[in-house]
């Protein structure tokens, strides 16, 4: 056989991959640079199949990047900028150090800056493809807009997120695209659809932040400058899609509203603009006036291949879904000063319905507290002194519990003081197998059209009430059984005494029929014959079945674990109620 | 003491030679003794008796120094001037120190100016004053240049103006900082992927949250006292949440979460830190791994459950064997005796005490013929149990009788004993003495031959007896590893020999090897072969059964791991498609080994039963498996001292 000696780690997978630090030689960037250059252009390292053909025989841990990407990072222009931007600091700080003014003011003025548009565009070539990868823009854009106007990050960079954020929530009110909402202990999830394509975000809860030590506040701000690049352009076309104006105006008639309740003495329009937008409070301009005739109703095509059956559900999907838009059209809110004002404002206008607060609170509020058509009134604490006759006082908890059932619950549960029903997050969706917590148990069947509730309730009072009888019987049993043991113990007595007189070792007993159960034989056959079948499988089959059912059983141990737990804690809670009442009885 | 020890000091002046204040002293000779060599390392001349030139160009010899340690030490303590007396390097001489001398030398050491009378503190006087004089230091009237417009200056502004006129040179704009936006996808592409490649892996995206997270979540949610414990002490990272599940009565208790912003920078670092990998999830139904096989129900008859236990022994039962009528069973134990049973009864018929512990016990497979090997110790015996029909044990003993030894004696590597008359009324017939001890014996299909192991390292490991002609011998030249276990072919003229890790086959007739199995186990146990002869299993001490076809390959056709500790014996059924293989964790497995005429088809194992009942003793469960020669039933004897029937 002829030819040159093939040479190990010329060719495959050795050549596809670069490491870290020869992808910067070969970039000649420092390593902080490097990183922002991966963090703008989303380049990520990559886990090699094969890491020790990779790592060219050595198993030293190592991270590796794809050599094409790195060869894209080569004519990225903004690697010229951040070369350009390394020359300006060290003009600037010559020019410092020989005090020389007029050169440090010509140099600021001309401080090399760069786009991202392109990169954007780069990374996200359709728009879908931007929607997809929003939740992290979101959550980071939100955050960042909580940060205090001092120290930690620019000014701009946090007035700039401040003002994509309140955009964005204002597309999700004109579009009512908001699905879902839920309260965790680290702050509030919205999840929205839109064009199709569910977008989640976190807002954490105002208060002001306790700043960690151990973040490196510069890879953030790195990822916030693209975020906020992406945003814009996304709002943009959000805006556009619904014929809105961007960058956003306040609808001409509300703004005429606004202007008297908020006069002079507040703050100049240009600066009061960005807040007015943020109170949520009204309606955005359109290009084009929009006419309640343009809703056209949409033709609908058969789809092949679909039964009548799927189309049905498909409507019906439909019909709910625009049920579920409207839900809170036609109430009206007024949010008391304690509960969270943004977050429930957003929530309230996003499915349709008006809210307001008091003046003094924010700007933009629209009716007063005594407007005797509020409906329902927002209130978070023990007990409400004066209350109006004609409206619900109820928990924050009721709007978001409501949004996340597709209905408008009963109020009951939720008047202030009571005892609140669990919040559940509506992110679950349980598979067959998995623990079901019995009150996502009572609001499915509610949105079926049941009313569990009623009954239930009957029938805890009624299996309390069986319960009360039960104890006074088991009472009076216990005495009885305690007569008849004794006279067992007796007879047995006796029986020993006449026995030892007897005094025969060999007895003979009856024997007892003994009765095979035939499903149970069954039962045990057929699991015999699959622990025989196992011991044939092949080693890696073996090992992958025994992983998947590990995995089973752990799952179904869980959902065992919680079901227990839930039912230990009912009959603690029944019990500590039947103390109360017996106490109260006495 | 100091200036013995730091002799340089005087030397400041080396380059004159000799300073005015160190000219020599009015006592020494008056001849001039300057030293010409210049500023140099005055060790160069270390070596020489002289130390220098003089002017002259004459040797500057140095002074003779013969004083020892103890010299140098009395005029230590005797010379008053010793402490200032120095020595000049370039001359080599003594040289005493004047006062003024010592005084300079003080003054310096103290960092103070070498002249007594310098005042370092003179008033100082300054040239010009902050009075004015009336009158000027100098008188130049000033120059024209001063008061008249400068050109140079004239030519740059009207540069700057000419160019400002034309535009050249525009005001600078206040930069505006607000970005723009504009509708960046107004021309996508689908198809574009501008750069990236296939490999792109997007990022997951985060997880959303479960009811636990909730601010108010169901009870069975909240964590115990003791899962919060154990919640502590678990690293982070081990954590499956990452924060406790807290429940508060109302919005308004809720306080804010303190590792916020820490998770979102986490997550930022997963972003562009953390390597990614597509990783194709299984998704299998865990019912369609399990192979299809007949249902044991079909294969029937087999041995299903345990009919009869056979008690006597004191010890662990090695070997079993049994007659091939299937009516009586030999069996040897440690307790150094063996004994023969009624298969049907259970009953003990005899007991034969040997005197050694019994390794293996065959019983002669000729019908007509009635007669055990025993392996005691080192020798083996034959032994005539007298049980069943009078007429064939007692032929038996006439075919051992006409016996005519050979006229001349032959070399023999046993010895062939005939039992003494007292061993003659037990039943023992020969005694076949090796120079070692035998593990194992096995006999030939027709009865005549026998095969003995011995363990042993050289090549005498294997013997093949003949009990007619009471004749042995060695068919190995060279020894191959350490037998484990000999076996005859049960139709044609093979022999198997199981090494620790290899099976070897041997053609007696052509007296030549003719294959070699690799076992893929560490340590082969036992072994045996199907009733066709084609197929041979393997028990092996790592827990492993290997199946060899030896038509197919001389690897395992397939490796059963059905026990999970070592395997002691293995075994075949003479007429059912049944193996069975008994293991050191108490259990018999019986498989299902149809072997098909069609040389196409392969054969078919699948296990049928799991037979447990032997107790665990001193961590060993089932030390021999046998099989009934006409019925399927099974027979395991264990460390127990029991030997079971299943049928």
């Amino acid at each position: 056989m002829g030819g040159l000696e093939k040479k190990k780690y010329e060719r495959g997978s050795a050549t596809n991959y670069i490491t870290r630090n020869r992808a910067r030689k070969k970039l000649q960037l420092s390593l902080p640079d490097f990183r922002r250059l991966c963090i703008l252009k989303g380049i990520y390292p990559h886990e090699p199949k094969h890491k020790k053909k990779v790592n060219k025989g050595s198993t030293a841990a190592r991270t590796f990047y794809l050599l094409k990407d790195i060869k894209f990072l080569l004519h990225e222009p903004i690697v010229n900028k951040f070369r350009e931007y390394k020359v300006f600091v060290r003009k600037l700080r010559k020019a410092y150090g020989k005090s020389e003014w007029s050169t440090v003011d010509r140099l600021k003025d001309n401080k090399p800056s760069y786009k991202l548009d392109h990169i954007v565009k780069e990374r996200y070539p359709t728009f879908v493809d931007a929607l997809r990868d929003l939740d992290d823009a979101l959550s980071m854009c939100f955050l960042f807009s909580t940060f205090p106007r001092t120290g930690k990050c620019h000014v701009q960079t946090i007035q700039l997120c401040r003002r994509l954020a309140v955009e964005f929530l204002n597309y999700i009110i004109a579009s009512r695209s908001l699905r879902k909402v839920f309260l965790s202990i680290k702050g509030i999830y919205y999840q929205a659809e839109v064009l199709g394509q569910p977008v989640t975000w976190i807002t954490p809860y105002t208060f002001a932040h306790d700043h960690p030590t151990d973040v490196d506040y510069r890879v953030m701000a790195t990822f916030t400058e693209f975020y906020t690049t992406l945003l814009g352009f996304v709002n943009f076309r959000l805006y556009h899609s619904l014929n809105l104006l961007y960058p956003p105006k306040i609808d001409g008639q509300a703004d005429v509203e606004l202007k008297p309740a908020e006069g002079k003495e507040y703050a100049m329009d240009s600066e009061s603009y960005l807040e007015k937008l943020s109170a949520l409070s009204a309606s955005l301009a359109r290009v084009v006036a929009p006419t309640h005739e343009d809703e056209v109703e949409m033709d609908e095509f058969p789809v092949e291949g679909e039964t009548a059956e799927q189309m049905d559900a498909r409507k019906k999907e439909q019909e709910a879904l625009e049920k579920h838009k409207k839900l809170f059209e036609g109430l009206r809110f007024f949010l008391n000063r304690e509960v969270p004002r943004e977050p429930l404002a957003f929530i309230i206008r996003c499915f349709g319905g008006q809210v307001s607060w008091d003046k003094s609170l924010c700007i933009g509020a629209t009716y007063d507290v005594s407007d005797p058509s509020i409906t329902h009134q927002i209130v978070d604490r023990p007990r409400v002194e004066q209350q109006v006759v004609g409206r619900y006082y109820l928990q924050p908890q009721w709007v978001f519990d409501s949004v996340n059932a597709k209905l408008c619950l009963p109020v009951v549960d939720y008047f202030p003081g009571v005892l609140l029903p669990p919040h559940l997050s509506p992110f679950v969706t349980e598979q067959e197998g998995d623990y079901v917590p019995p009150e996502k148990l009572k609001l499915l069947a509610m949105q079926r059209g049941e009313n569990p509730d009623e009954e239930s309730e009957e029938e805890e009072e009624e299996e309390e009430e069986e319960e009360d009888e039960n104890d006074k019987e088991e009472e009076e049993e216990e005495e009885d059984e305690s007569e008849k043991e004794e006279e067992m113990k007796l007879k047995k007595m006796e029986e020993q005494k006449t026995q030892s007189n007897k005094a025969l070792p060999v007895k003979v007993t009856a024997g007892k029929l003994r009765l095979e159960d035939k499903q149970r034989l069954e039962q045990e056959q057929q699991s015999e014959e699959k622990r025989l079948a196992i011991m044939m499988m092949k080693k890696r089959e073996k090992y992958l079945y025994k992983k998947i059912m590990f995995g089973k059983k752990r799952k179904v141990r869980e959902a065992n674990k919680l079901a227990a737990k839930r039912k230990a804690h009912d009959t603690a809670v029944k019990e500590e109620k039947k103390k109360s009442k017996k106490a109260r009885r006495a | 003491s100091f200036f013995t020890t730091s002799p340089r000091h005087p030397g400041v002046h080396l380059l004159e030679t000799v300073s005015p204040a160190l000219t020599p002293l009015p006592s020494a000779p008056l001849q001039d003794i300057r030293n010409t060599v210049g500023n140099i390392p005055m060790e160069w001349y270390q070596d020489f008796p002289h130390i220098g030139y003089n002017l002259e160009g004459k040797k500057i010899y140095k002074p003779i120094r013969n004083k020892d340690e103890l010299d140098m030490f009395l005029e230590k303590m005797e010379n008053p001037d010793y402490w200032r007396t120095v020595q000049d390097k370039m001359t080599g001489a003594d040289i005493k120190l004047t006062d003024e001398q010592v005084d300079l030398v003080h003054r310096l050491q103290k960092g103070q100016f070498g002249d007594v009378h310098f005042n370092p503190y003179e008033p100082a006087v300054d040239f010009f004053t902050h009075e004015v004089m009336i009158h000027p230091v100098t008188n130049r009237p000033a120059d024209k240049r001063s008061f008249i417009p400068s050109l140079i200056e004239k030519e740059k502004v009207s540069k700057l103006v000419h160019a400002i006129k034309m535009g050249w040179i525009k005001p600078r704009k206040p930069k505006d900082d607000t970005p723009t936006y504009y509708d960046l996808w107004a021309h996508e592409d689908p198809n574009s992927i501008l750069g990236r490649h296939k490999m792109h892996v997007p990022a997951p995206k985060m997880k959303l949250p479960g009811h636990e997270e909730s601010y108010n979540p169901p009870p069975e949610y909240l964590l115990s006292e003791e899962e919060k414990l154990a919640w502590e002490q678990q690293e982070p990272a081990e954590r499956k949440l990452n924060f406790v599940p807290q429940q508060y009565r109302c919005l308004r208790a809720v306080p804010a979460y303190s590792r916020f912003i820490h998770e979102r920078f986490e997550r930022c670092l997963d972003l562009y830190l953390c390597p990614r990998q597509r990783k194709m999830r299984v998704n299998v139904d865990p019912e369609d791994l399990i192979p299809k096989l007949p249902k044991p129900r079909d294969l029937q008859p087999f041995p299903t459950t345990q009919a009869l236990v056979y008690r006597g022994h004191t010890s662990l039962v090695r070997c079993l064997s049994i007659s091939p009528s299937g009516q009586w069973l030999v069996s040897g134990s440690d307790d150094c005796t063996v004994r023969f049973w009624e298969v049907c009864t259970a009953r003990c018929m005899k007991t034969l005490p040997v005197g050694g512990v019994v390794k293996s016990v065959a019983w002669n497979p000729n019908p007509t013929i009635c007669l055990v090997a025993i392996c005691v110790d080192q020798s083996v015996l034959l032994v005539n149990p007298c049980l069943g029909d009078k007429l064939l044990y007692g032929a038996t003993d006439q075919l051992l009788e006409s016996y005519v030894a050979p006229e001349e004696e032959r070399v023999q590597p046993v010895q062939w004993v005939t039992a003494t008359m007292e061993e003659h009324s037990k039943g023992v017939r020969l005694v076949v003495q090796h120079s070692k001890a035998v593990k194992q014996v096995t006999w030939h299909g027709k009865g005549d031959y026998f095969a003995s192991v011995v363990s042993d390292n050289s090549n005498m490991q294997v013997l093949i007896h003949q009990t007619s002609k009471r004749w042995s011998q060695n068919p190995f030249r060279k020894s191959k590893g350490l037998v484990q276990c000999v076996l005859f072919h049960p139709i044609r003229p093979y022999f198997f020999v199981a090494t620790q890790r290899y099976v070897r086959v041997y053609n007696l007739l052509k007296q030549e090897l003719t294959k070699k199995l690799m076992t893929n186990c560490k340590w082969v146990s036992s072994m045996a072969i199907h009733p066709g002869g084609d197929n041979i299993i393997c028990g092996s001490y790592d827990s492993k059964l290997a199946w060899f076809d030896l038509d197919l390959s001389t690897r395992p056709y397939q490796l059963l791991r059905h026990h999970k500790k070592a395997l002691r014996s293995v075994a075949f059924h003479k007429h059912y498609p049944l193996f069975a293989s008994g293991s050191d964790d108490g259990t018999v497995i019986v498989c299902h080994g149809m072997v098909y005429n069609d040389l196409l088809q392969n054969p078919l194992l699948v296990p049928v039963k799991v037979l447990k009942g032997h107790a665990m003793t001193l961590d060993l469960g089932v030390l021999d498996v046998l099989f009934h020669p006409t019925q399927p039933w099974v027979f395991s004897s264990g460390a127990d001292g029991t030997i079971r029937l299943y049928t």
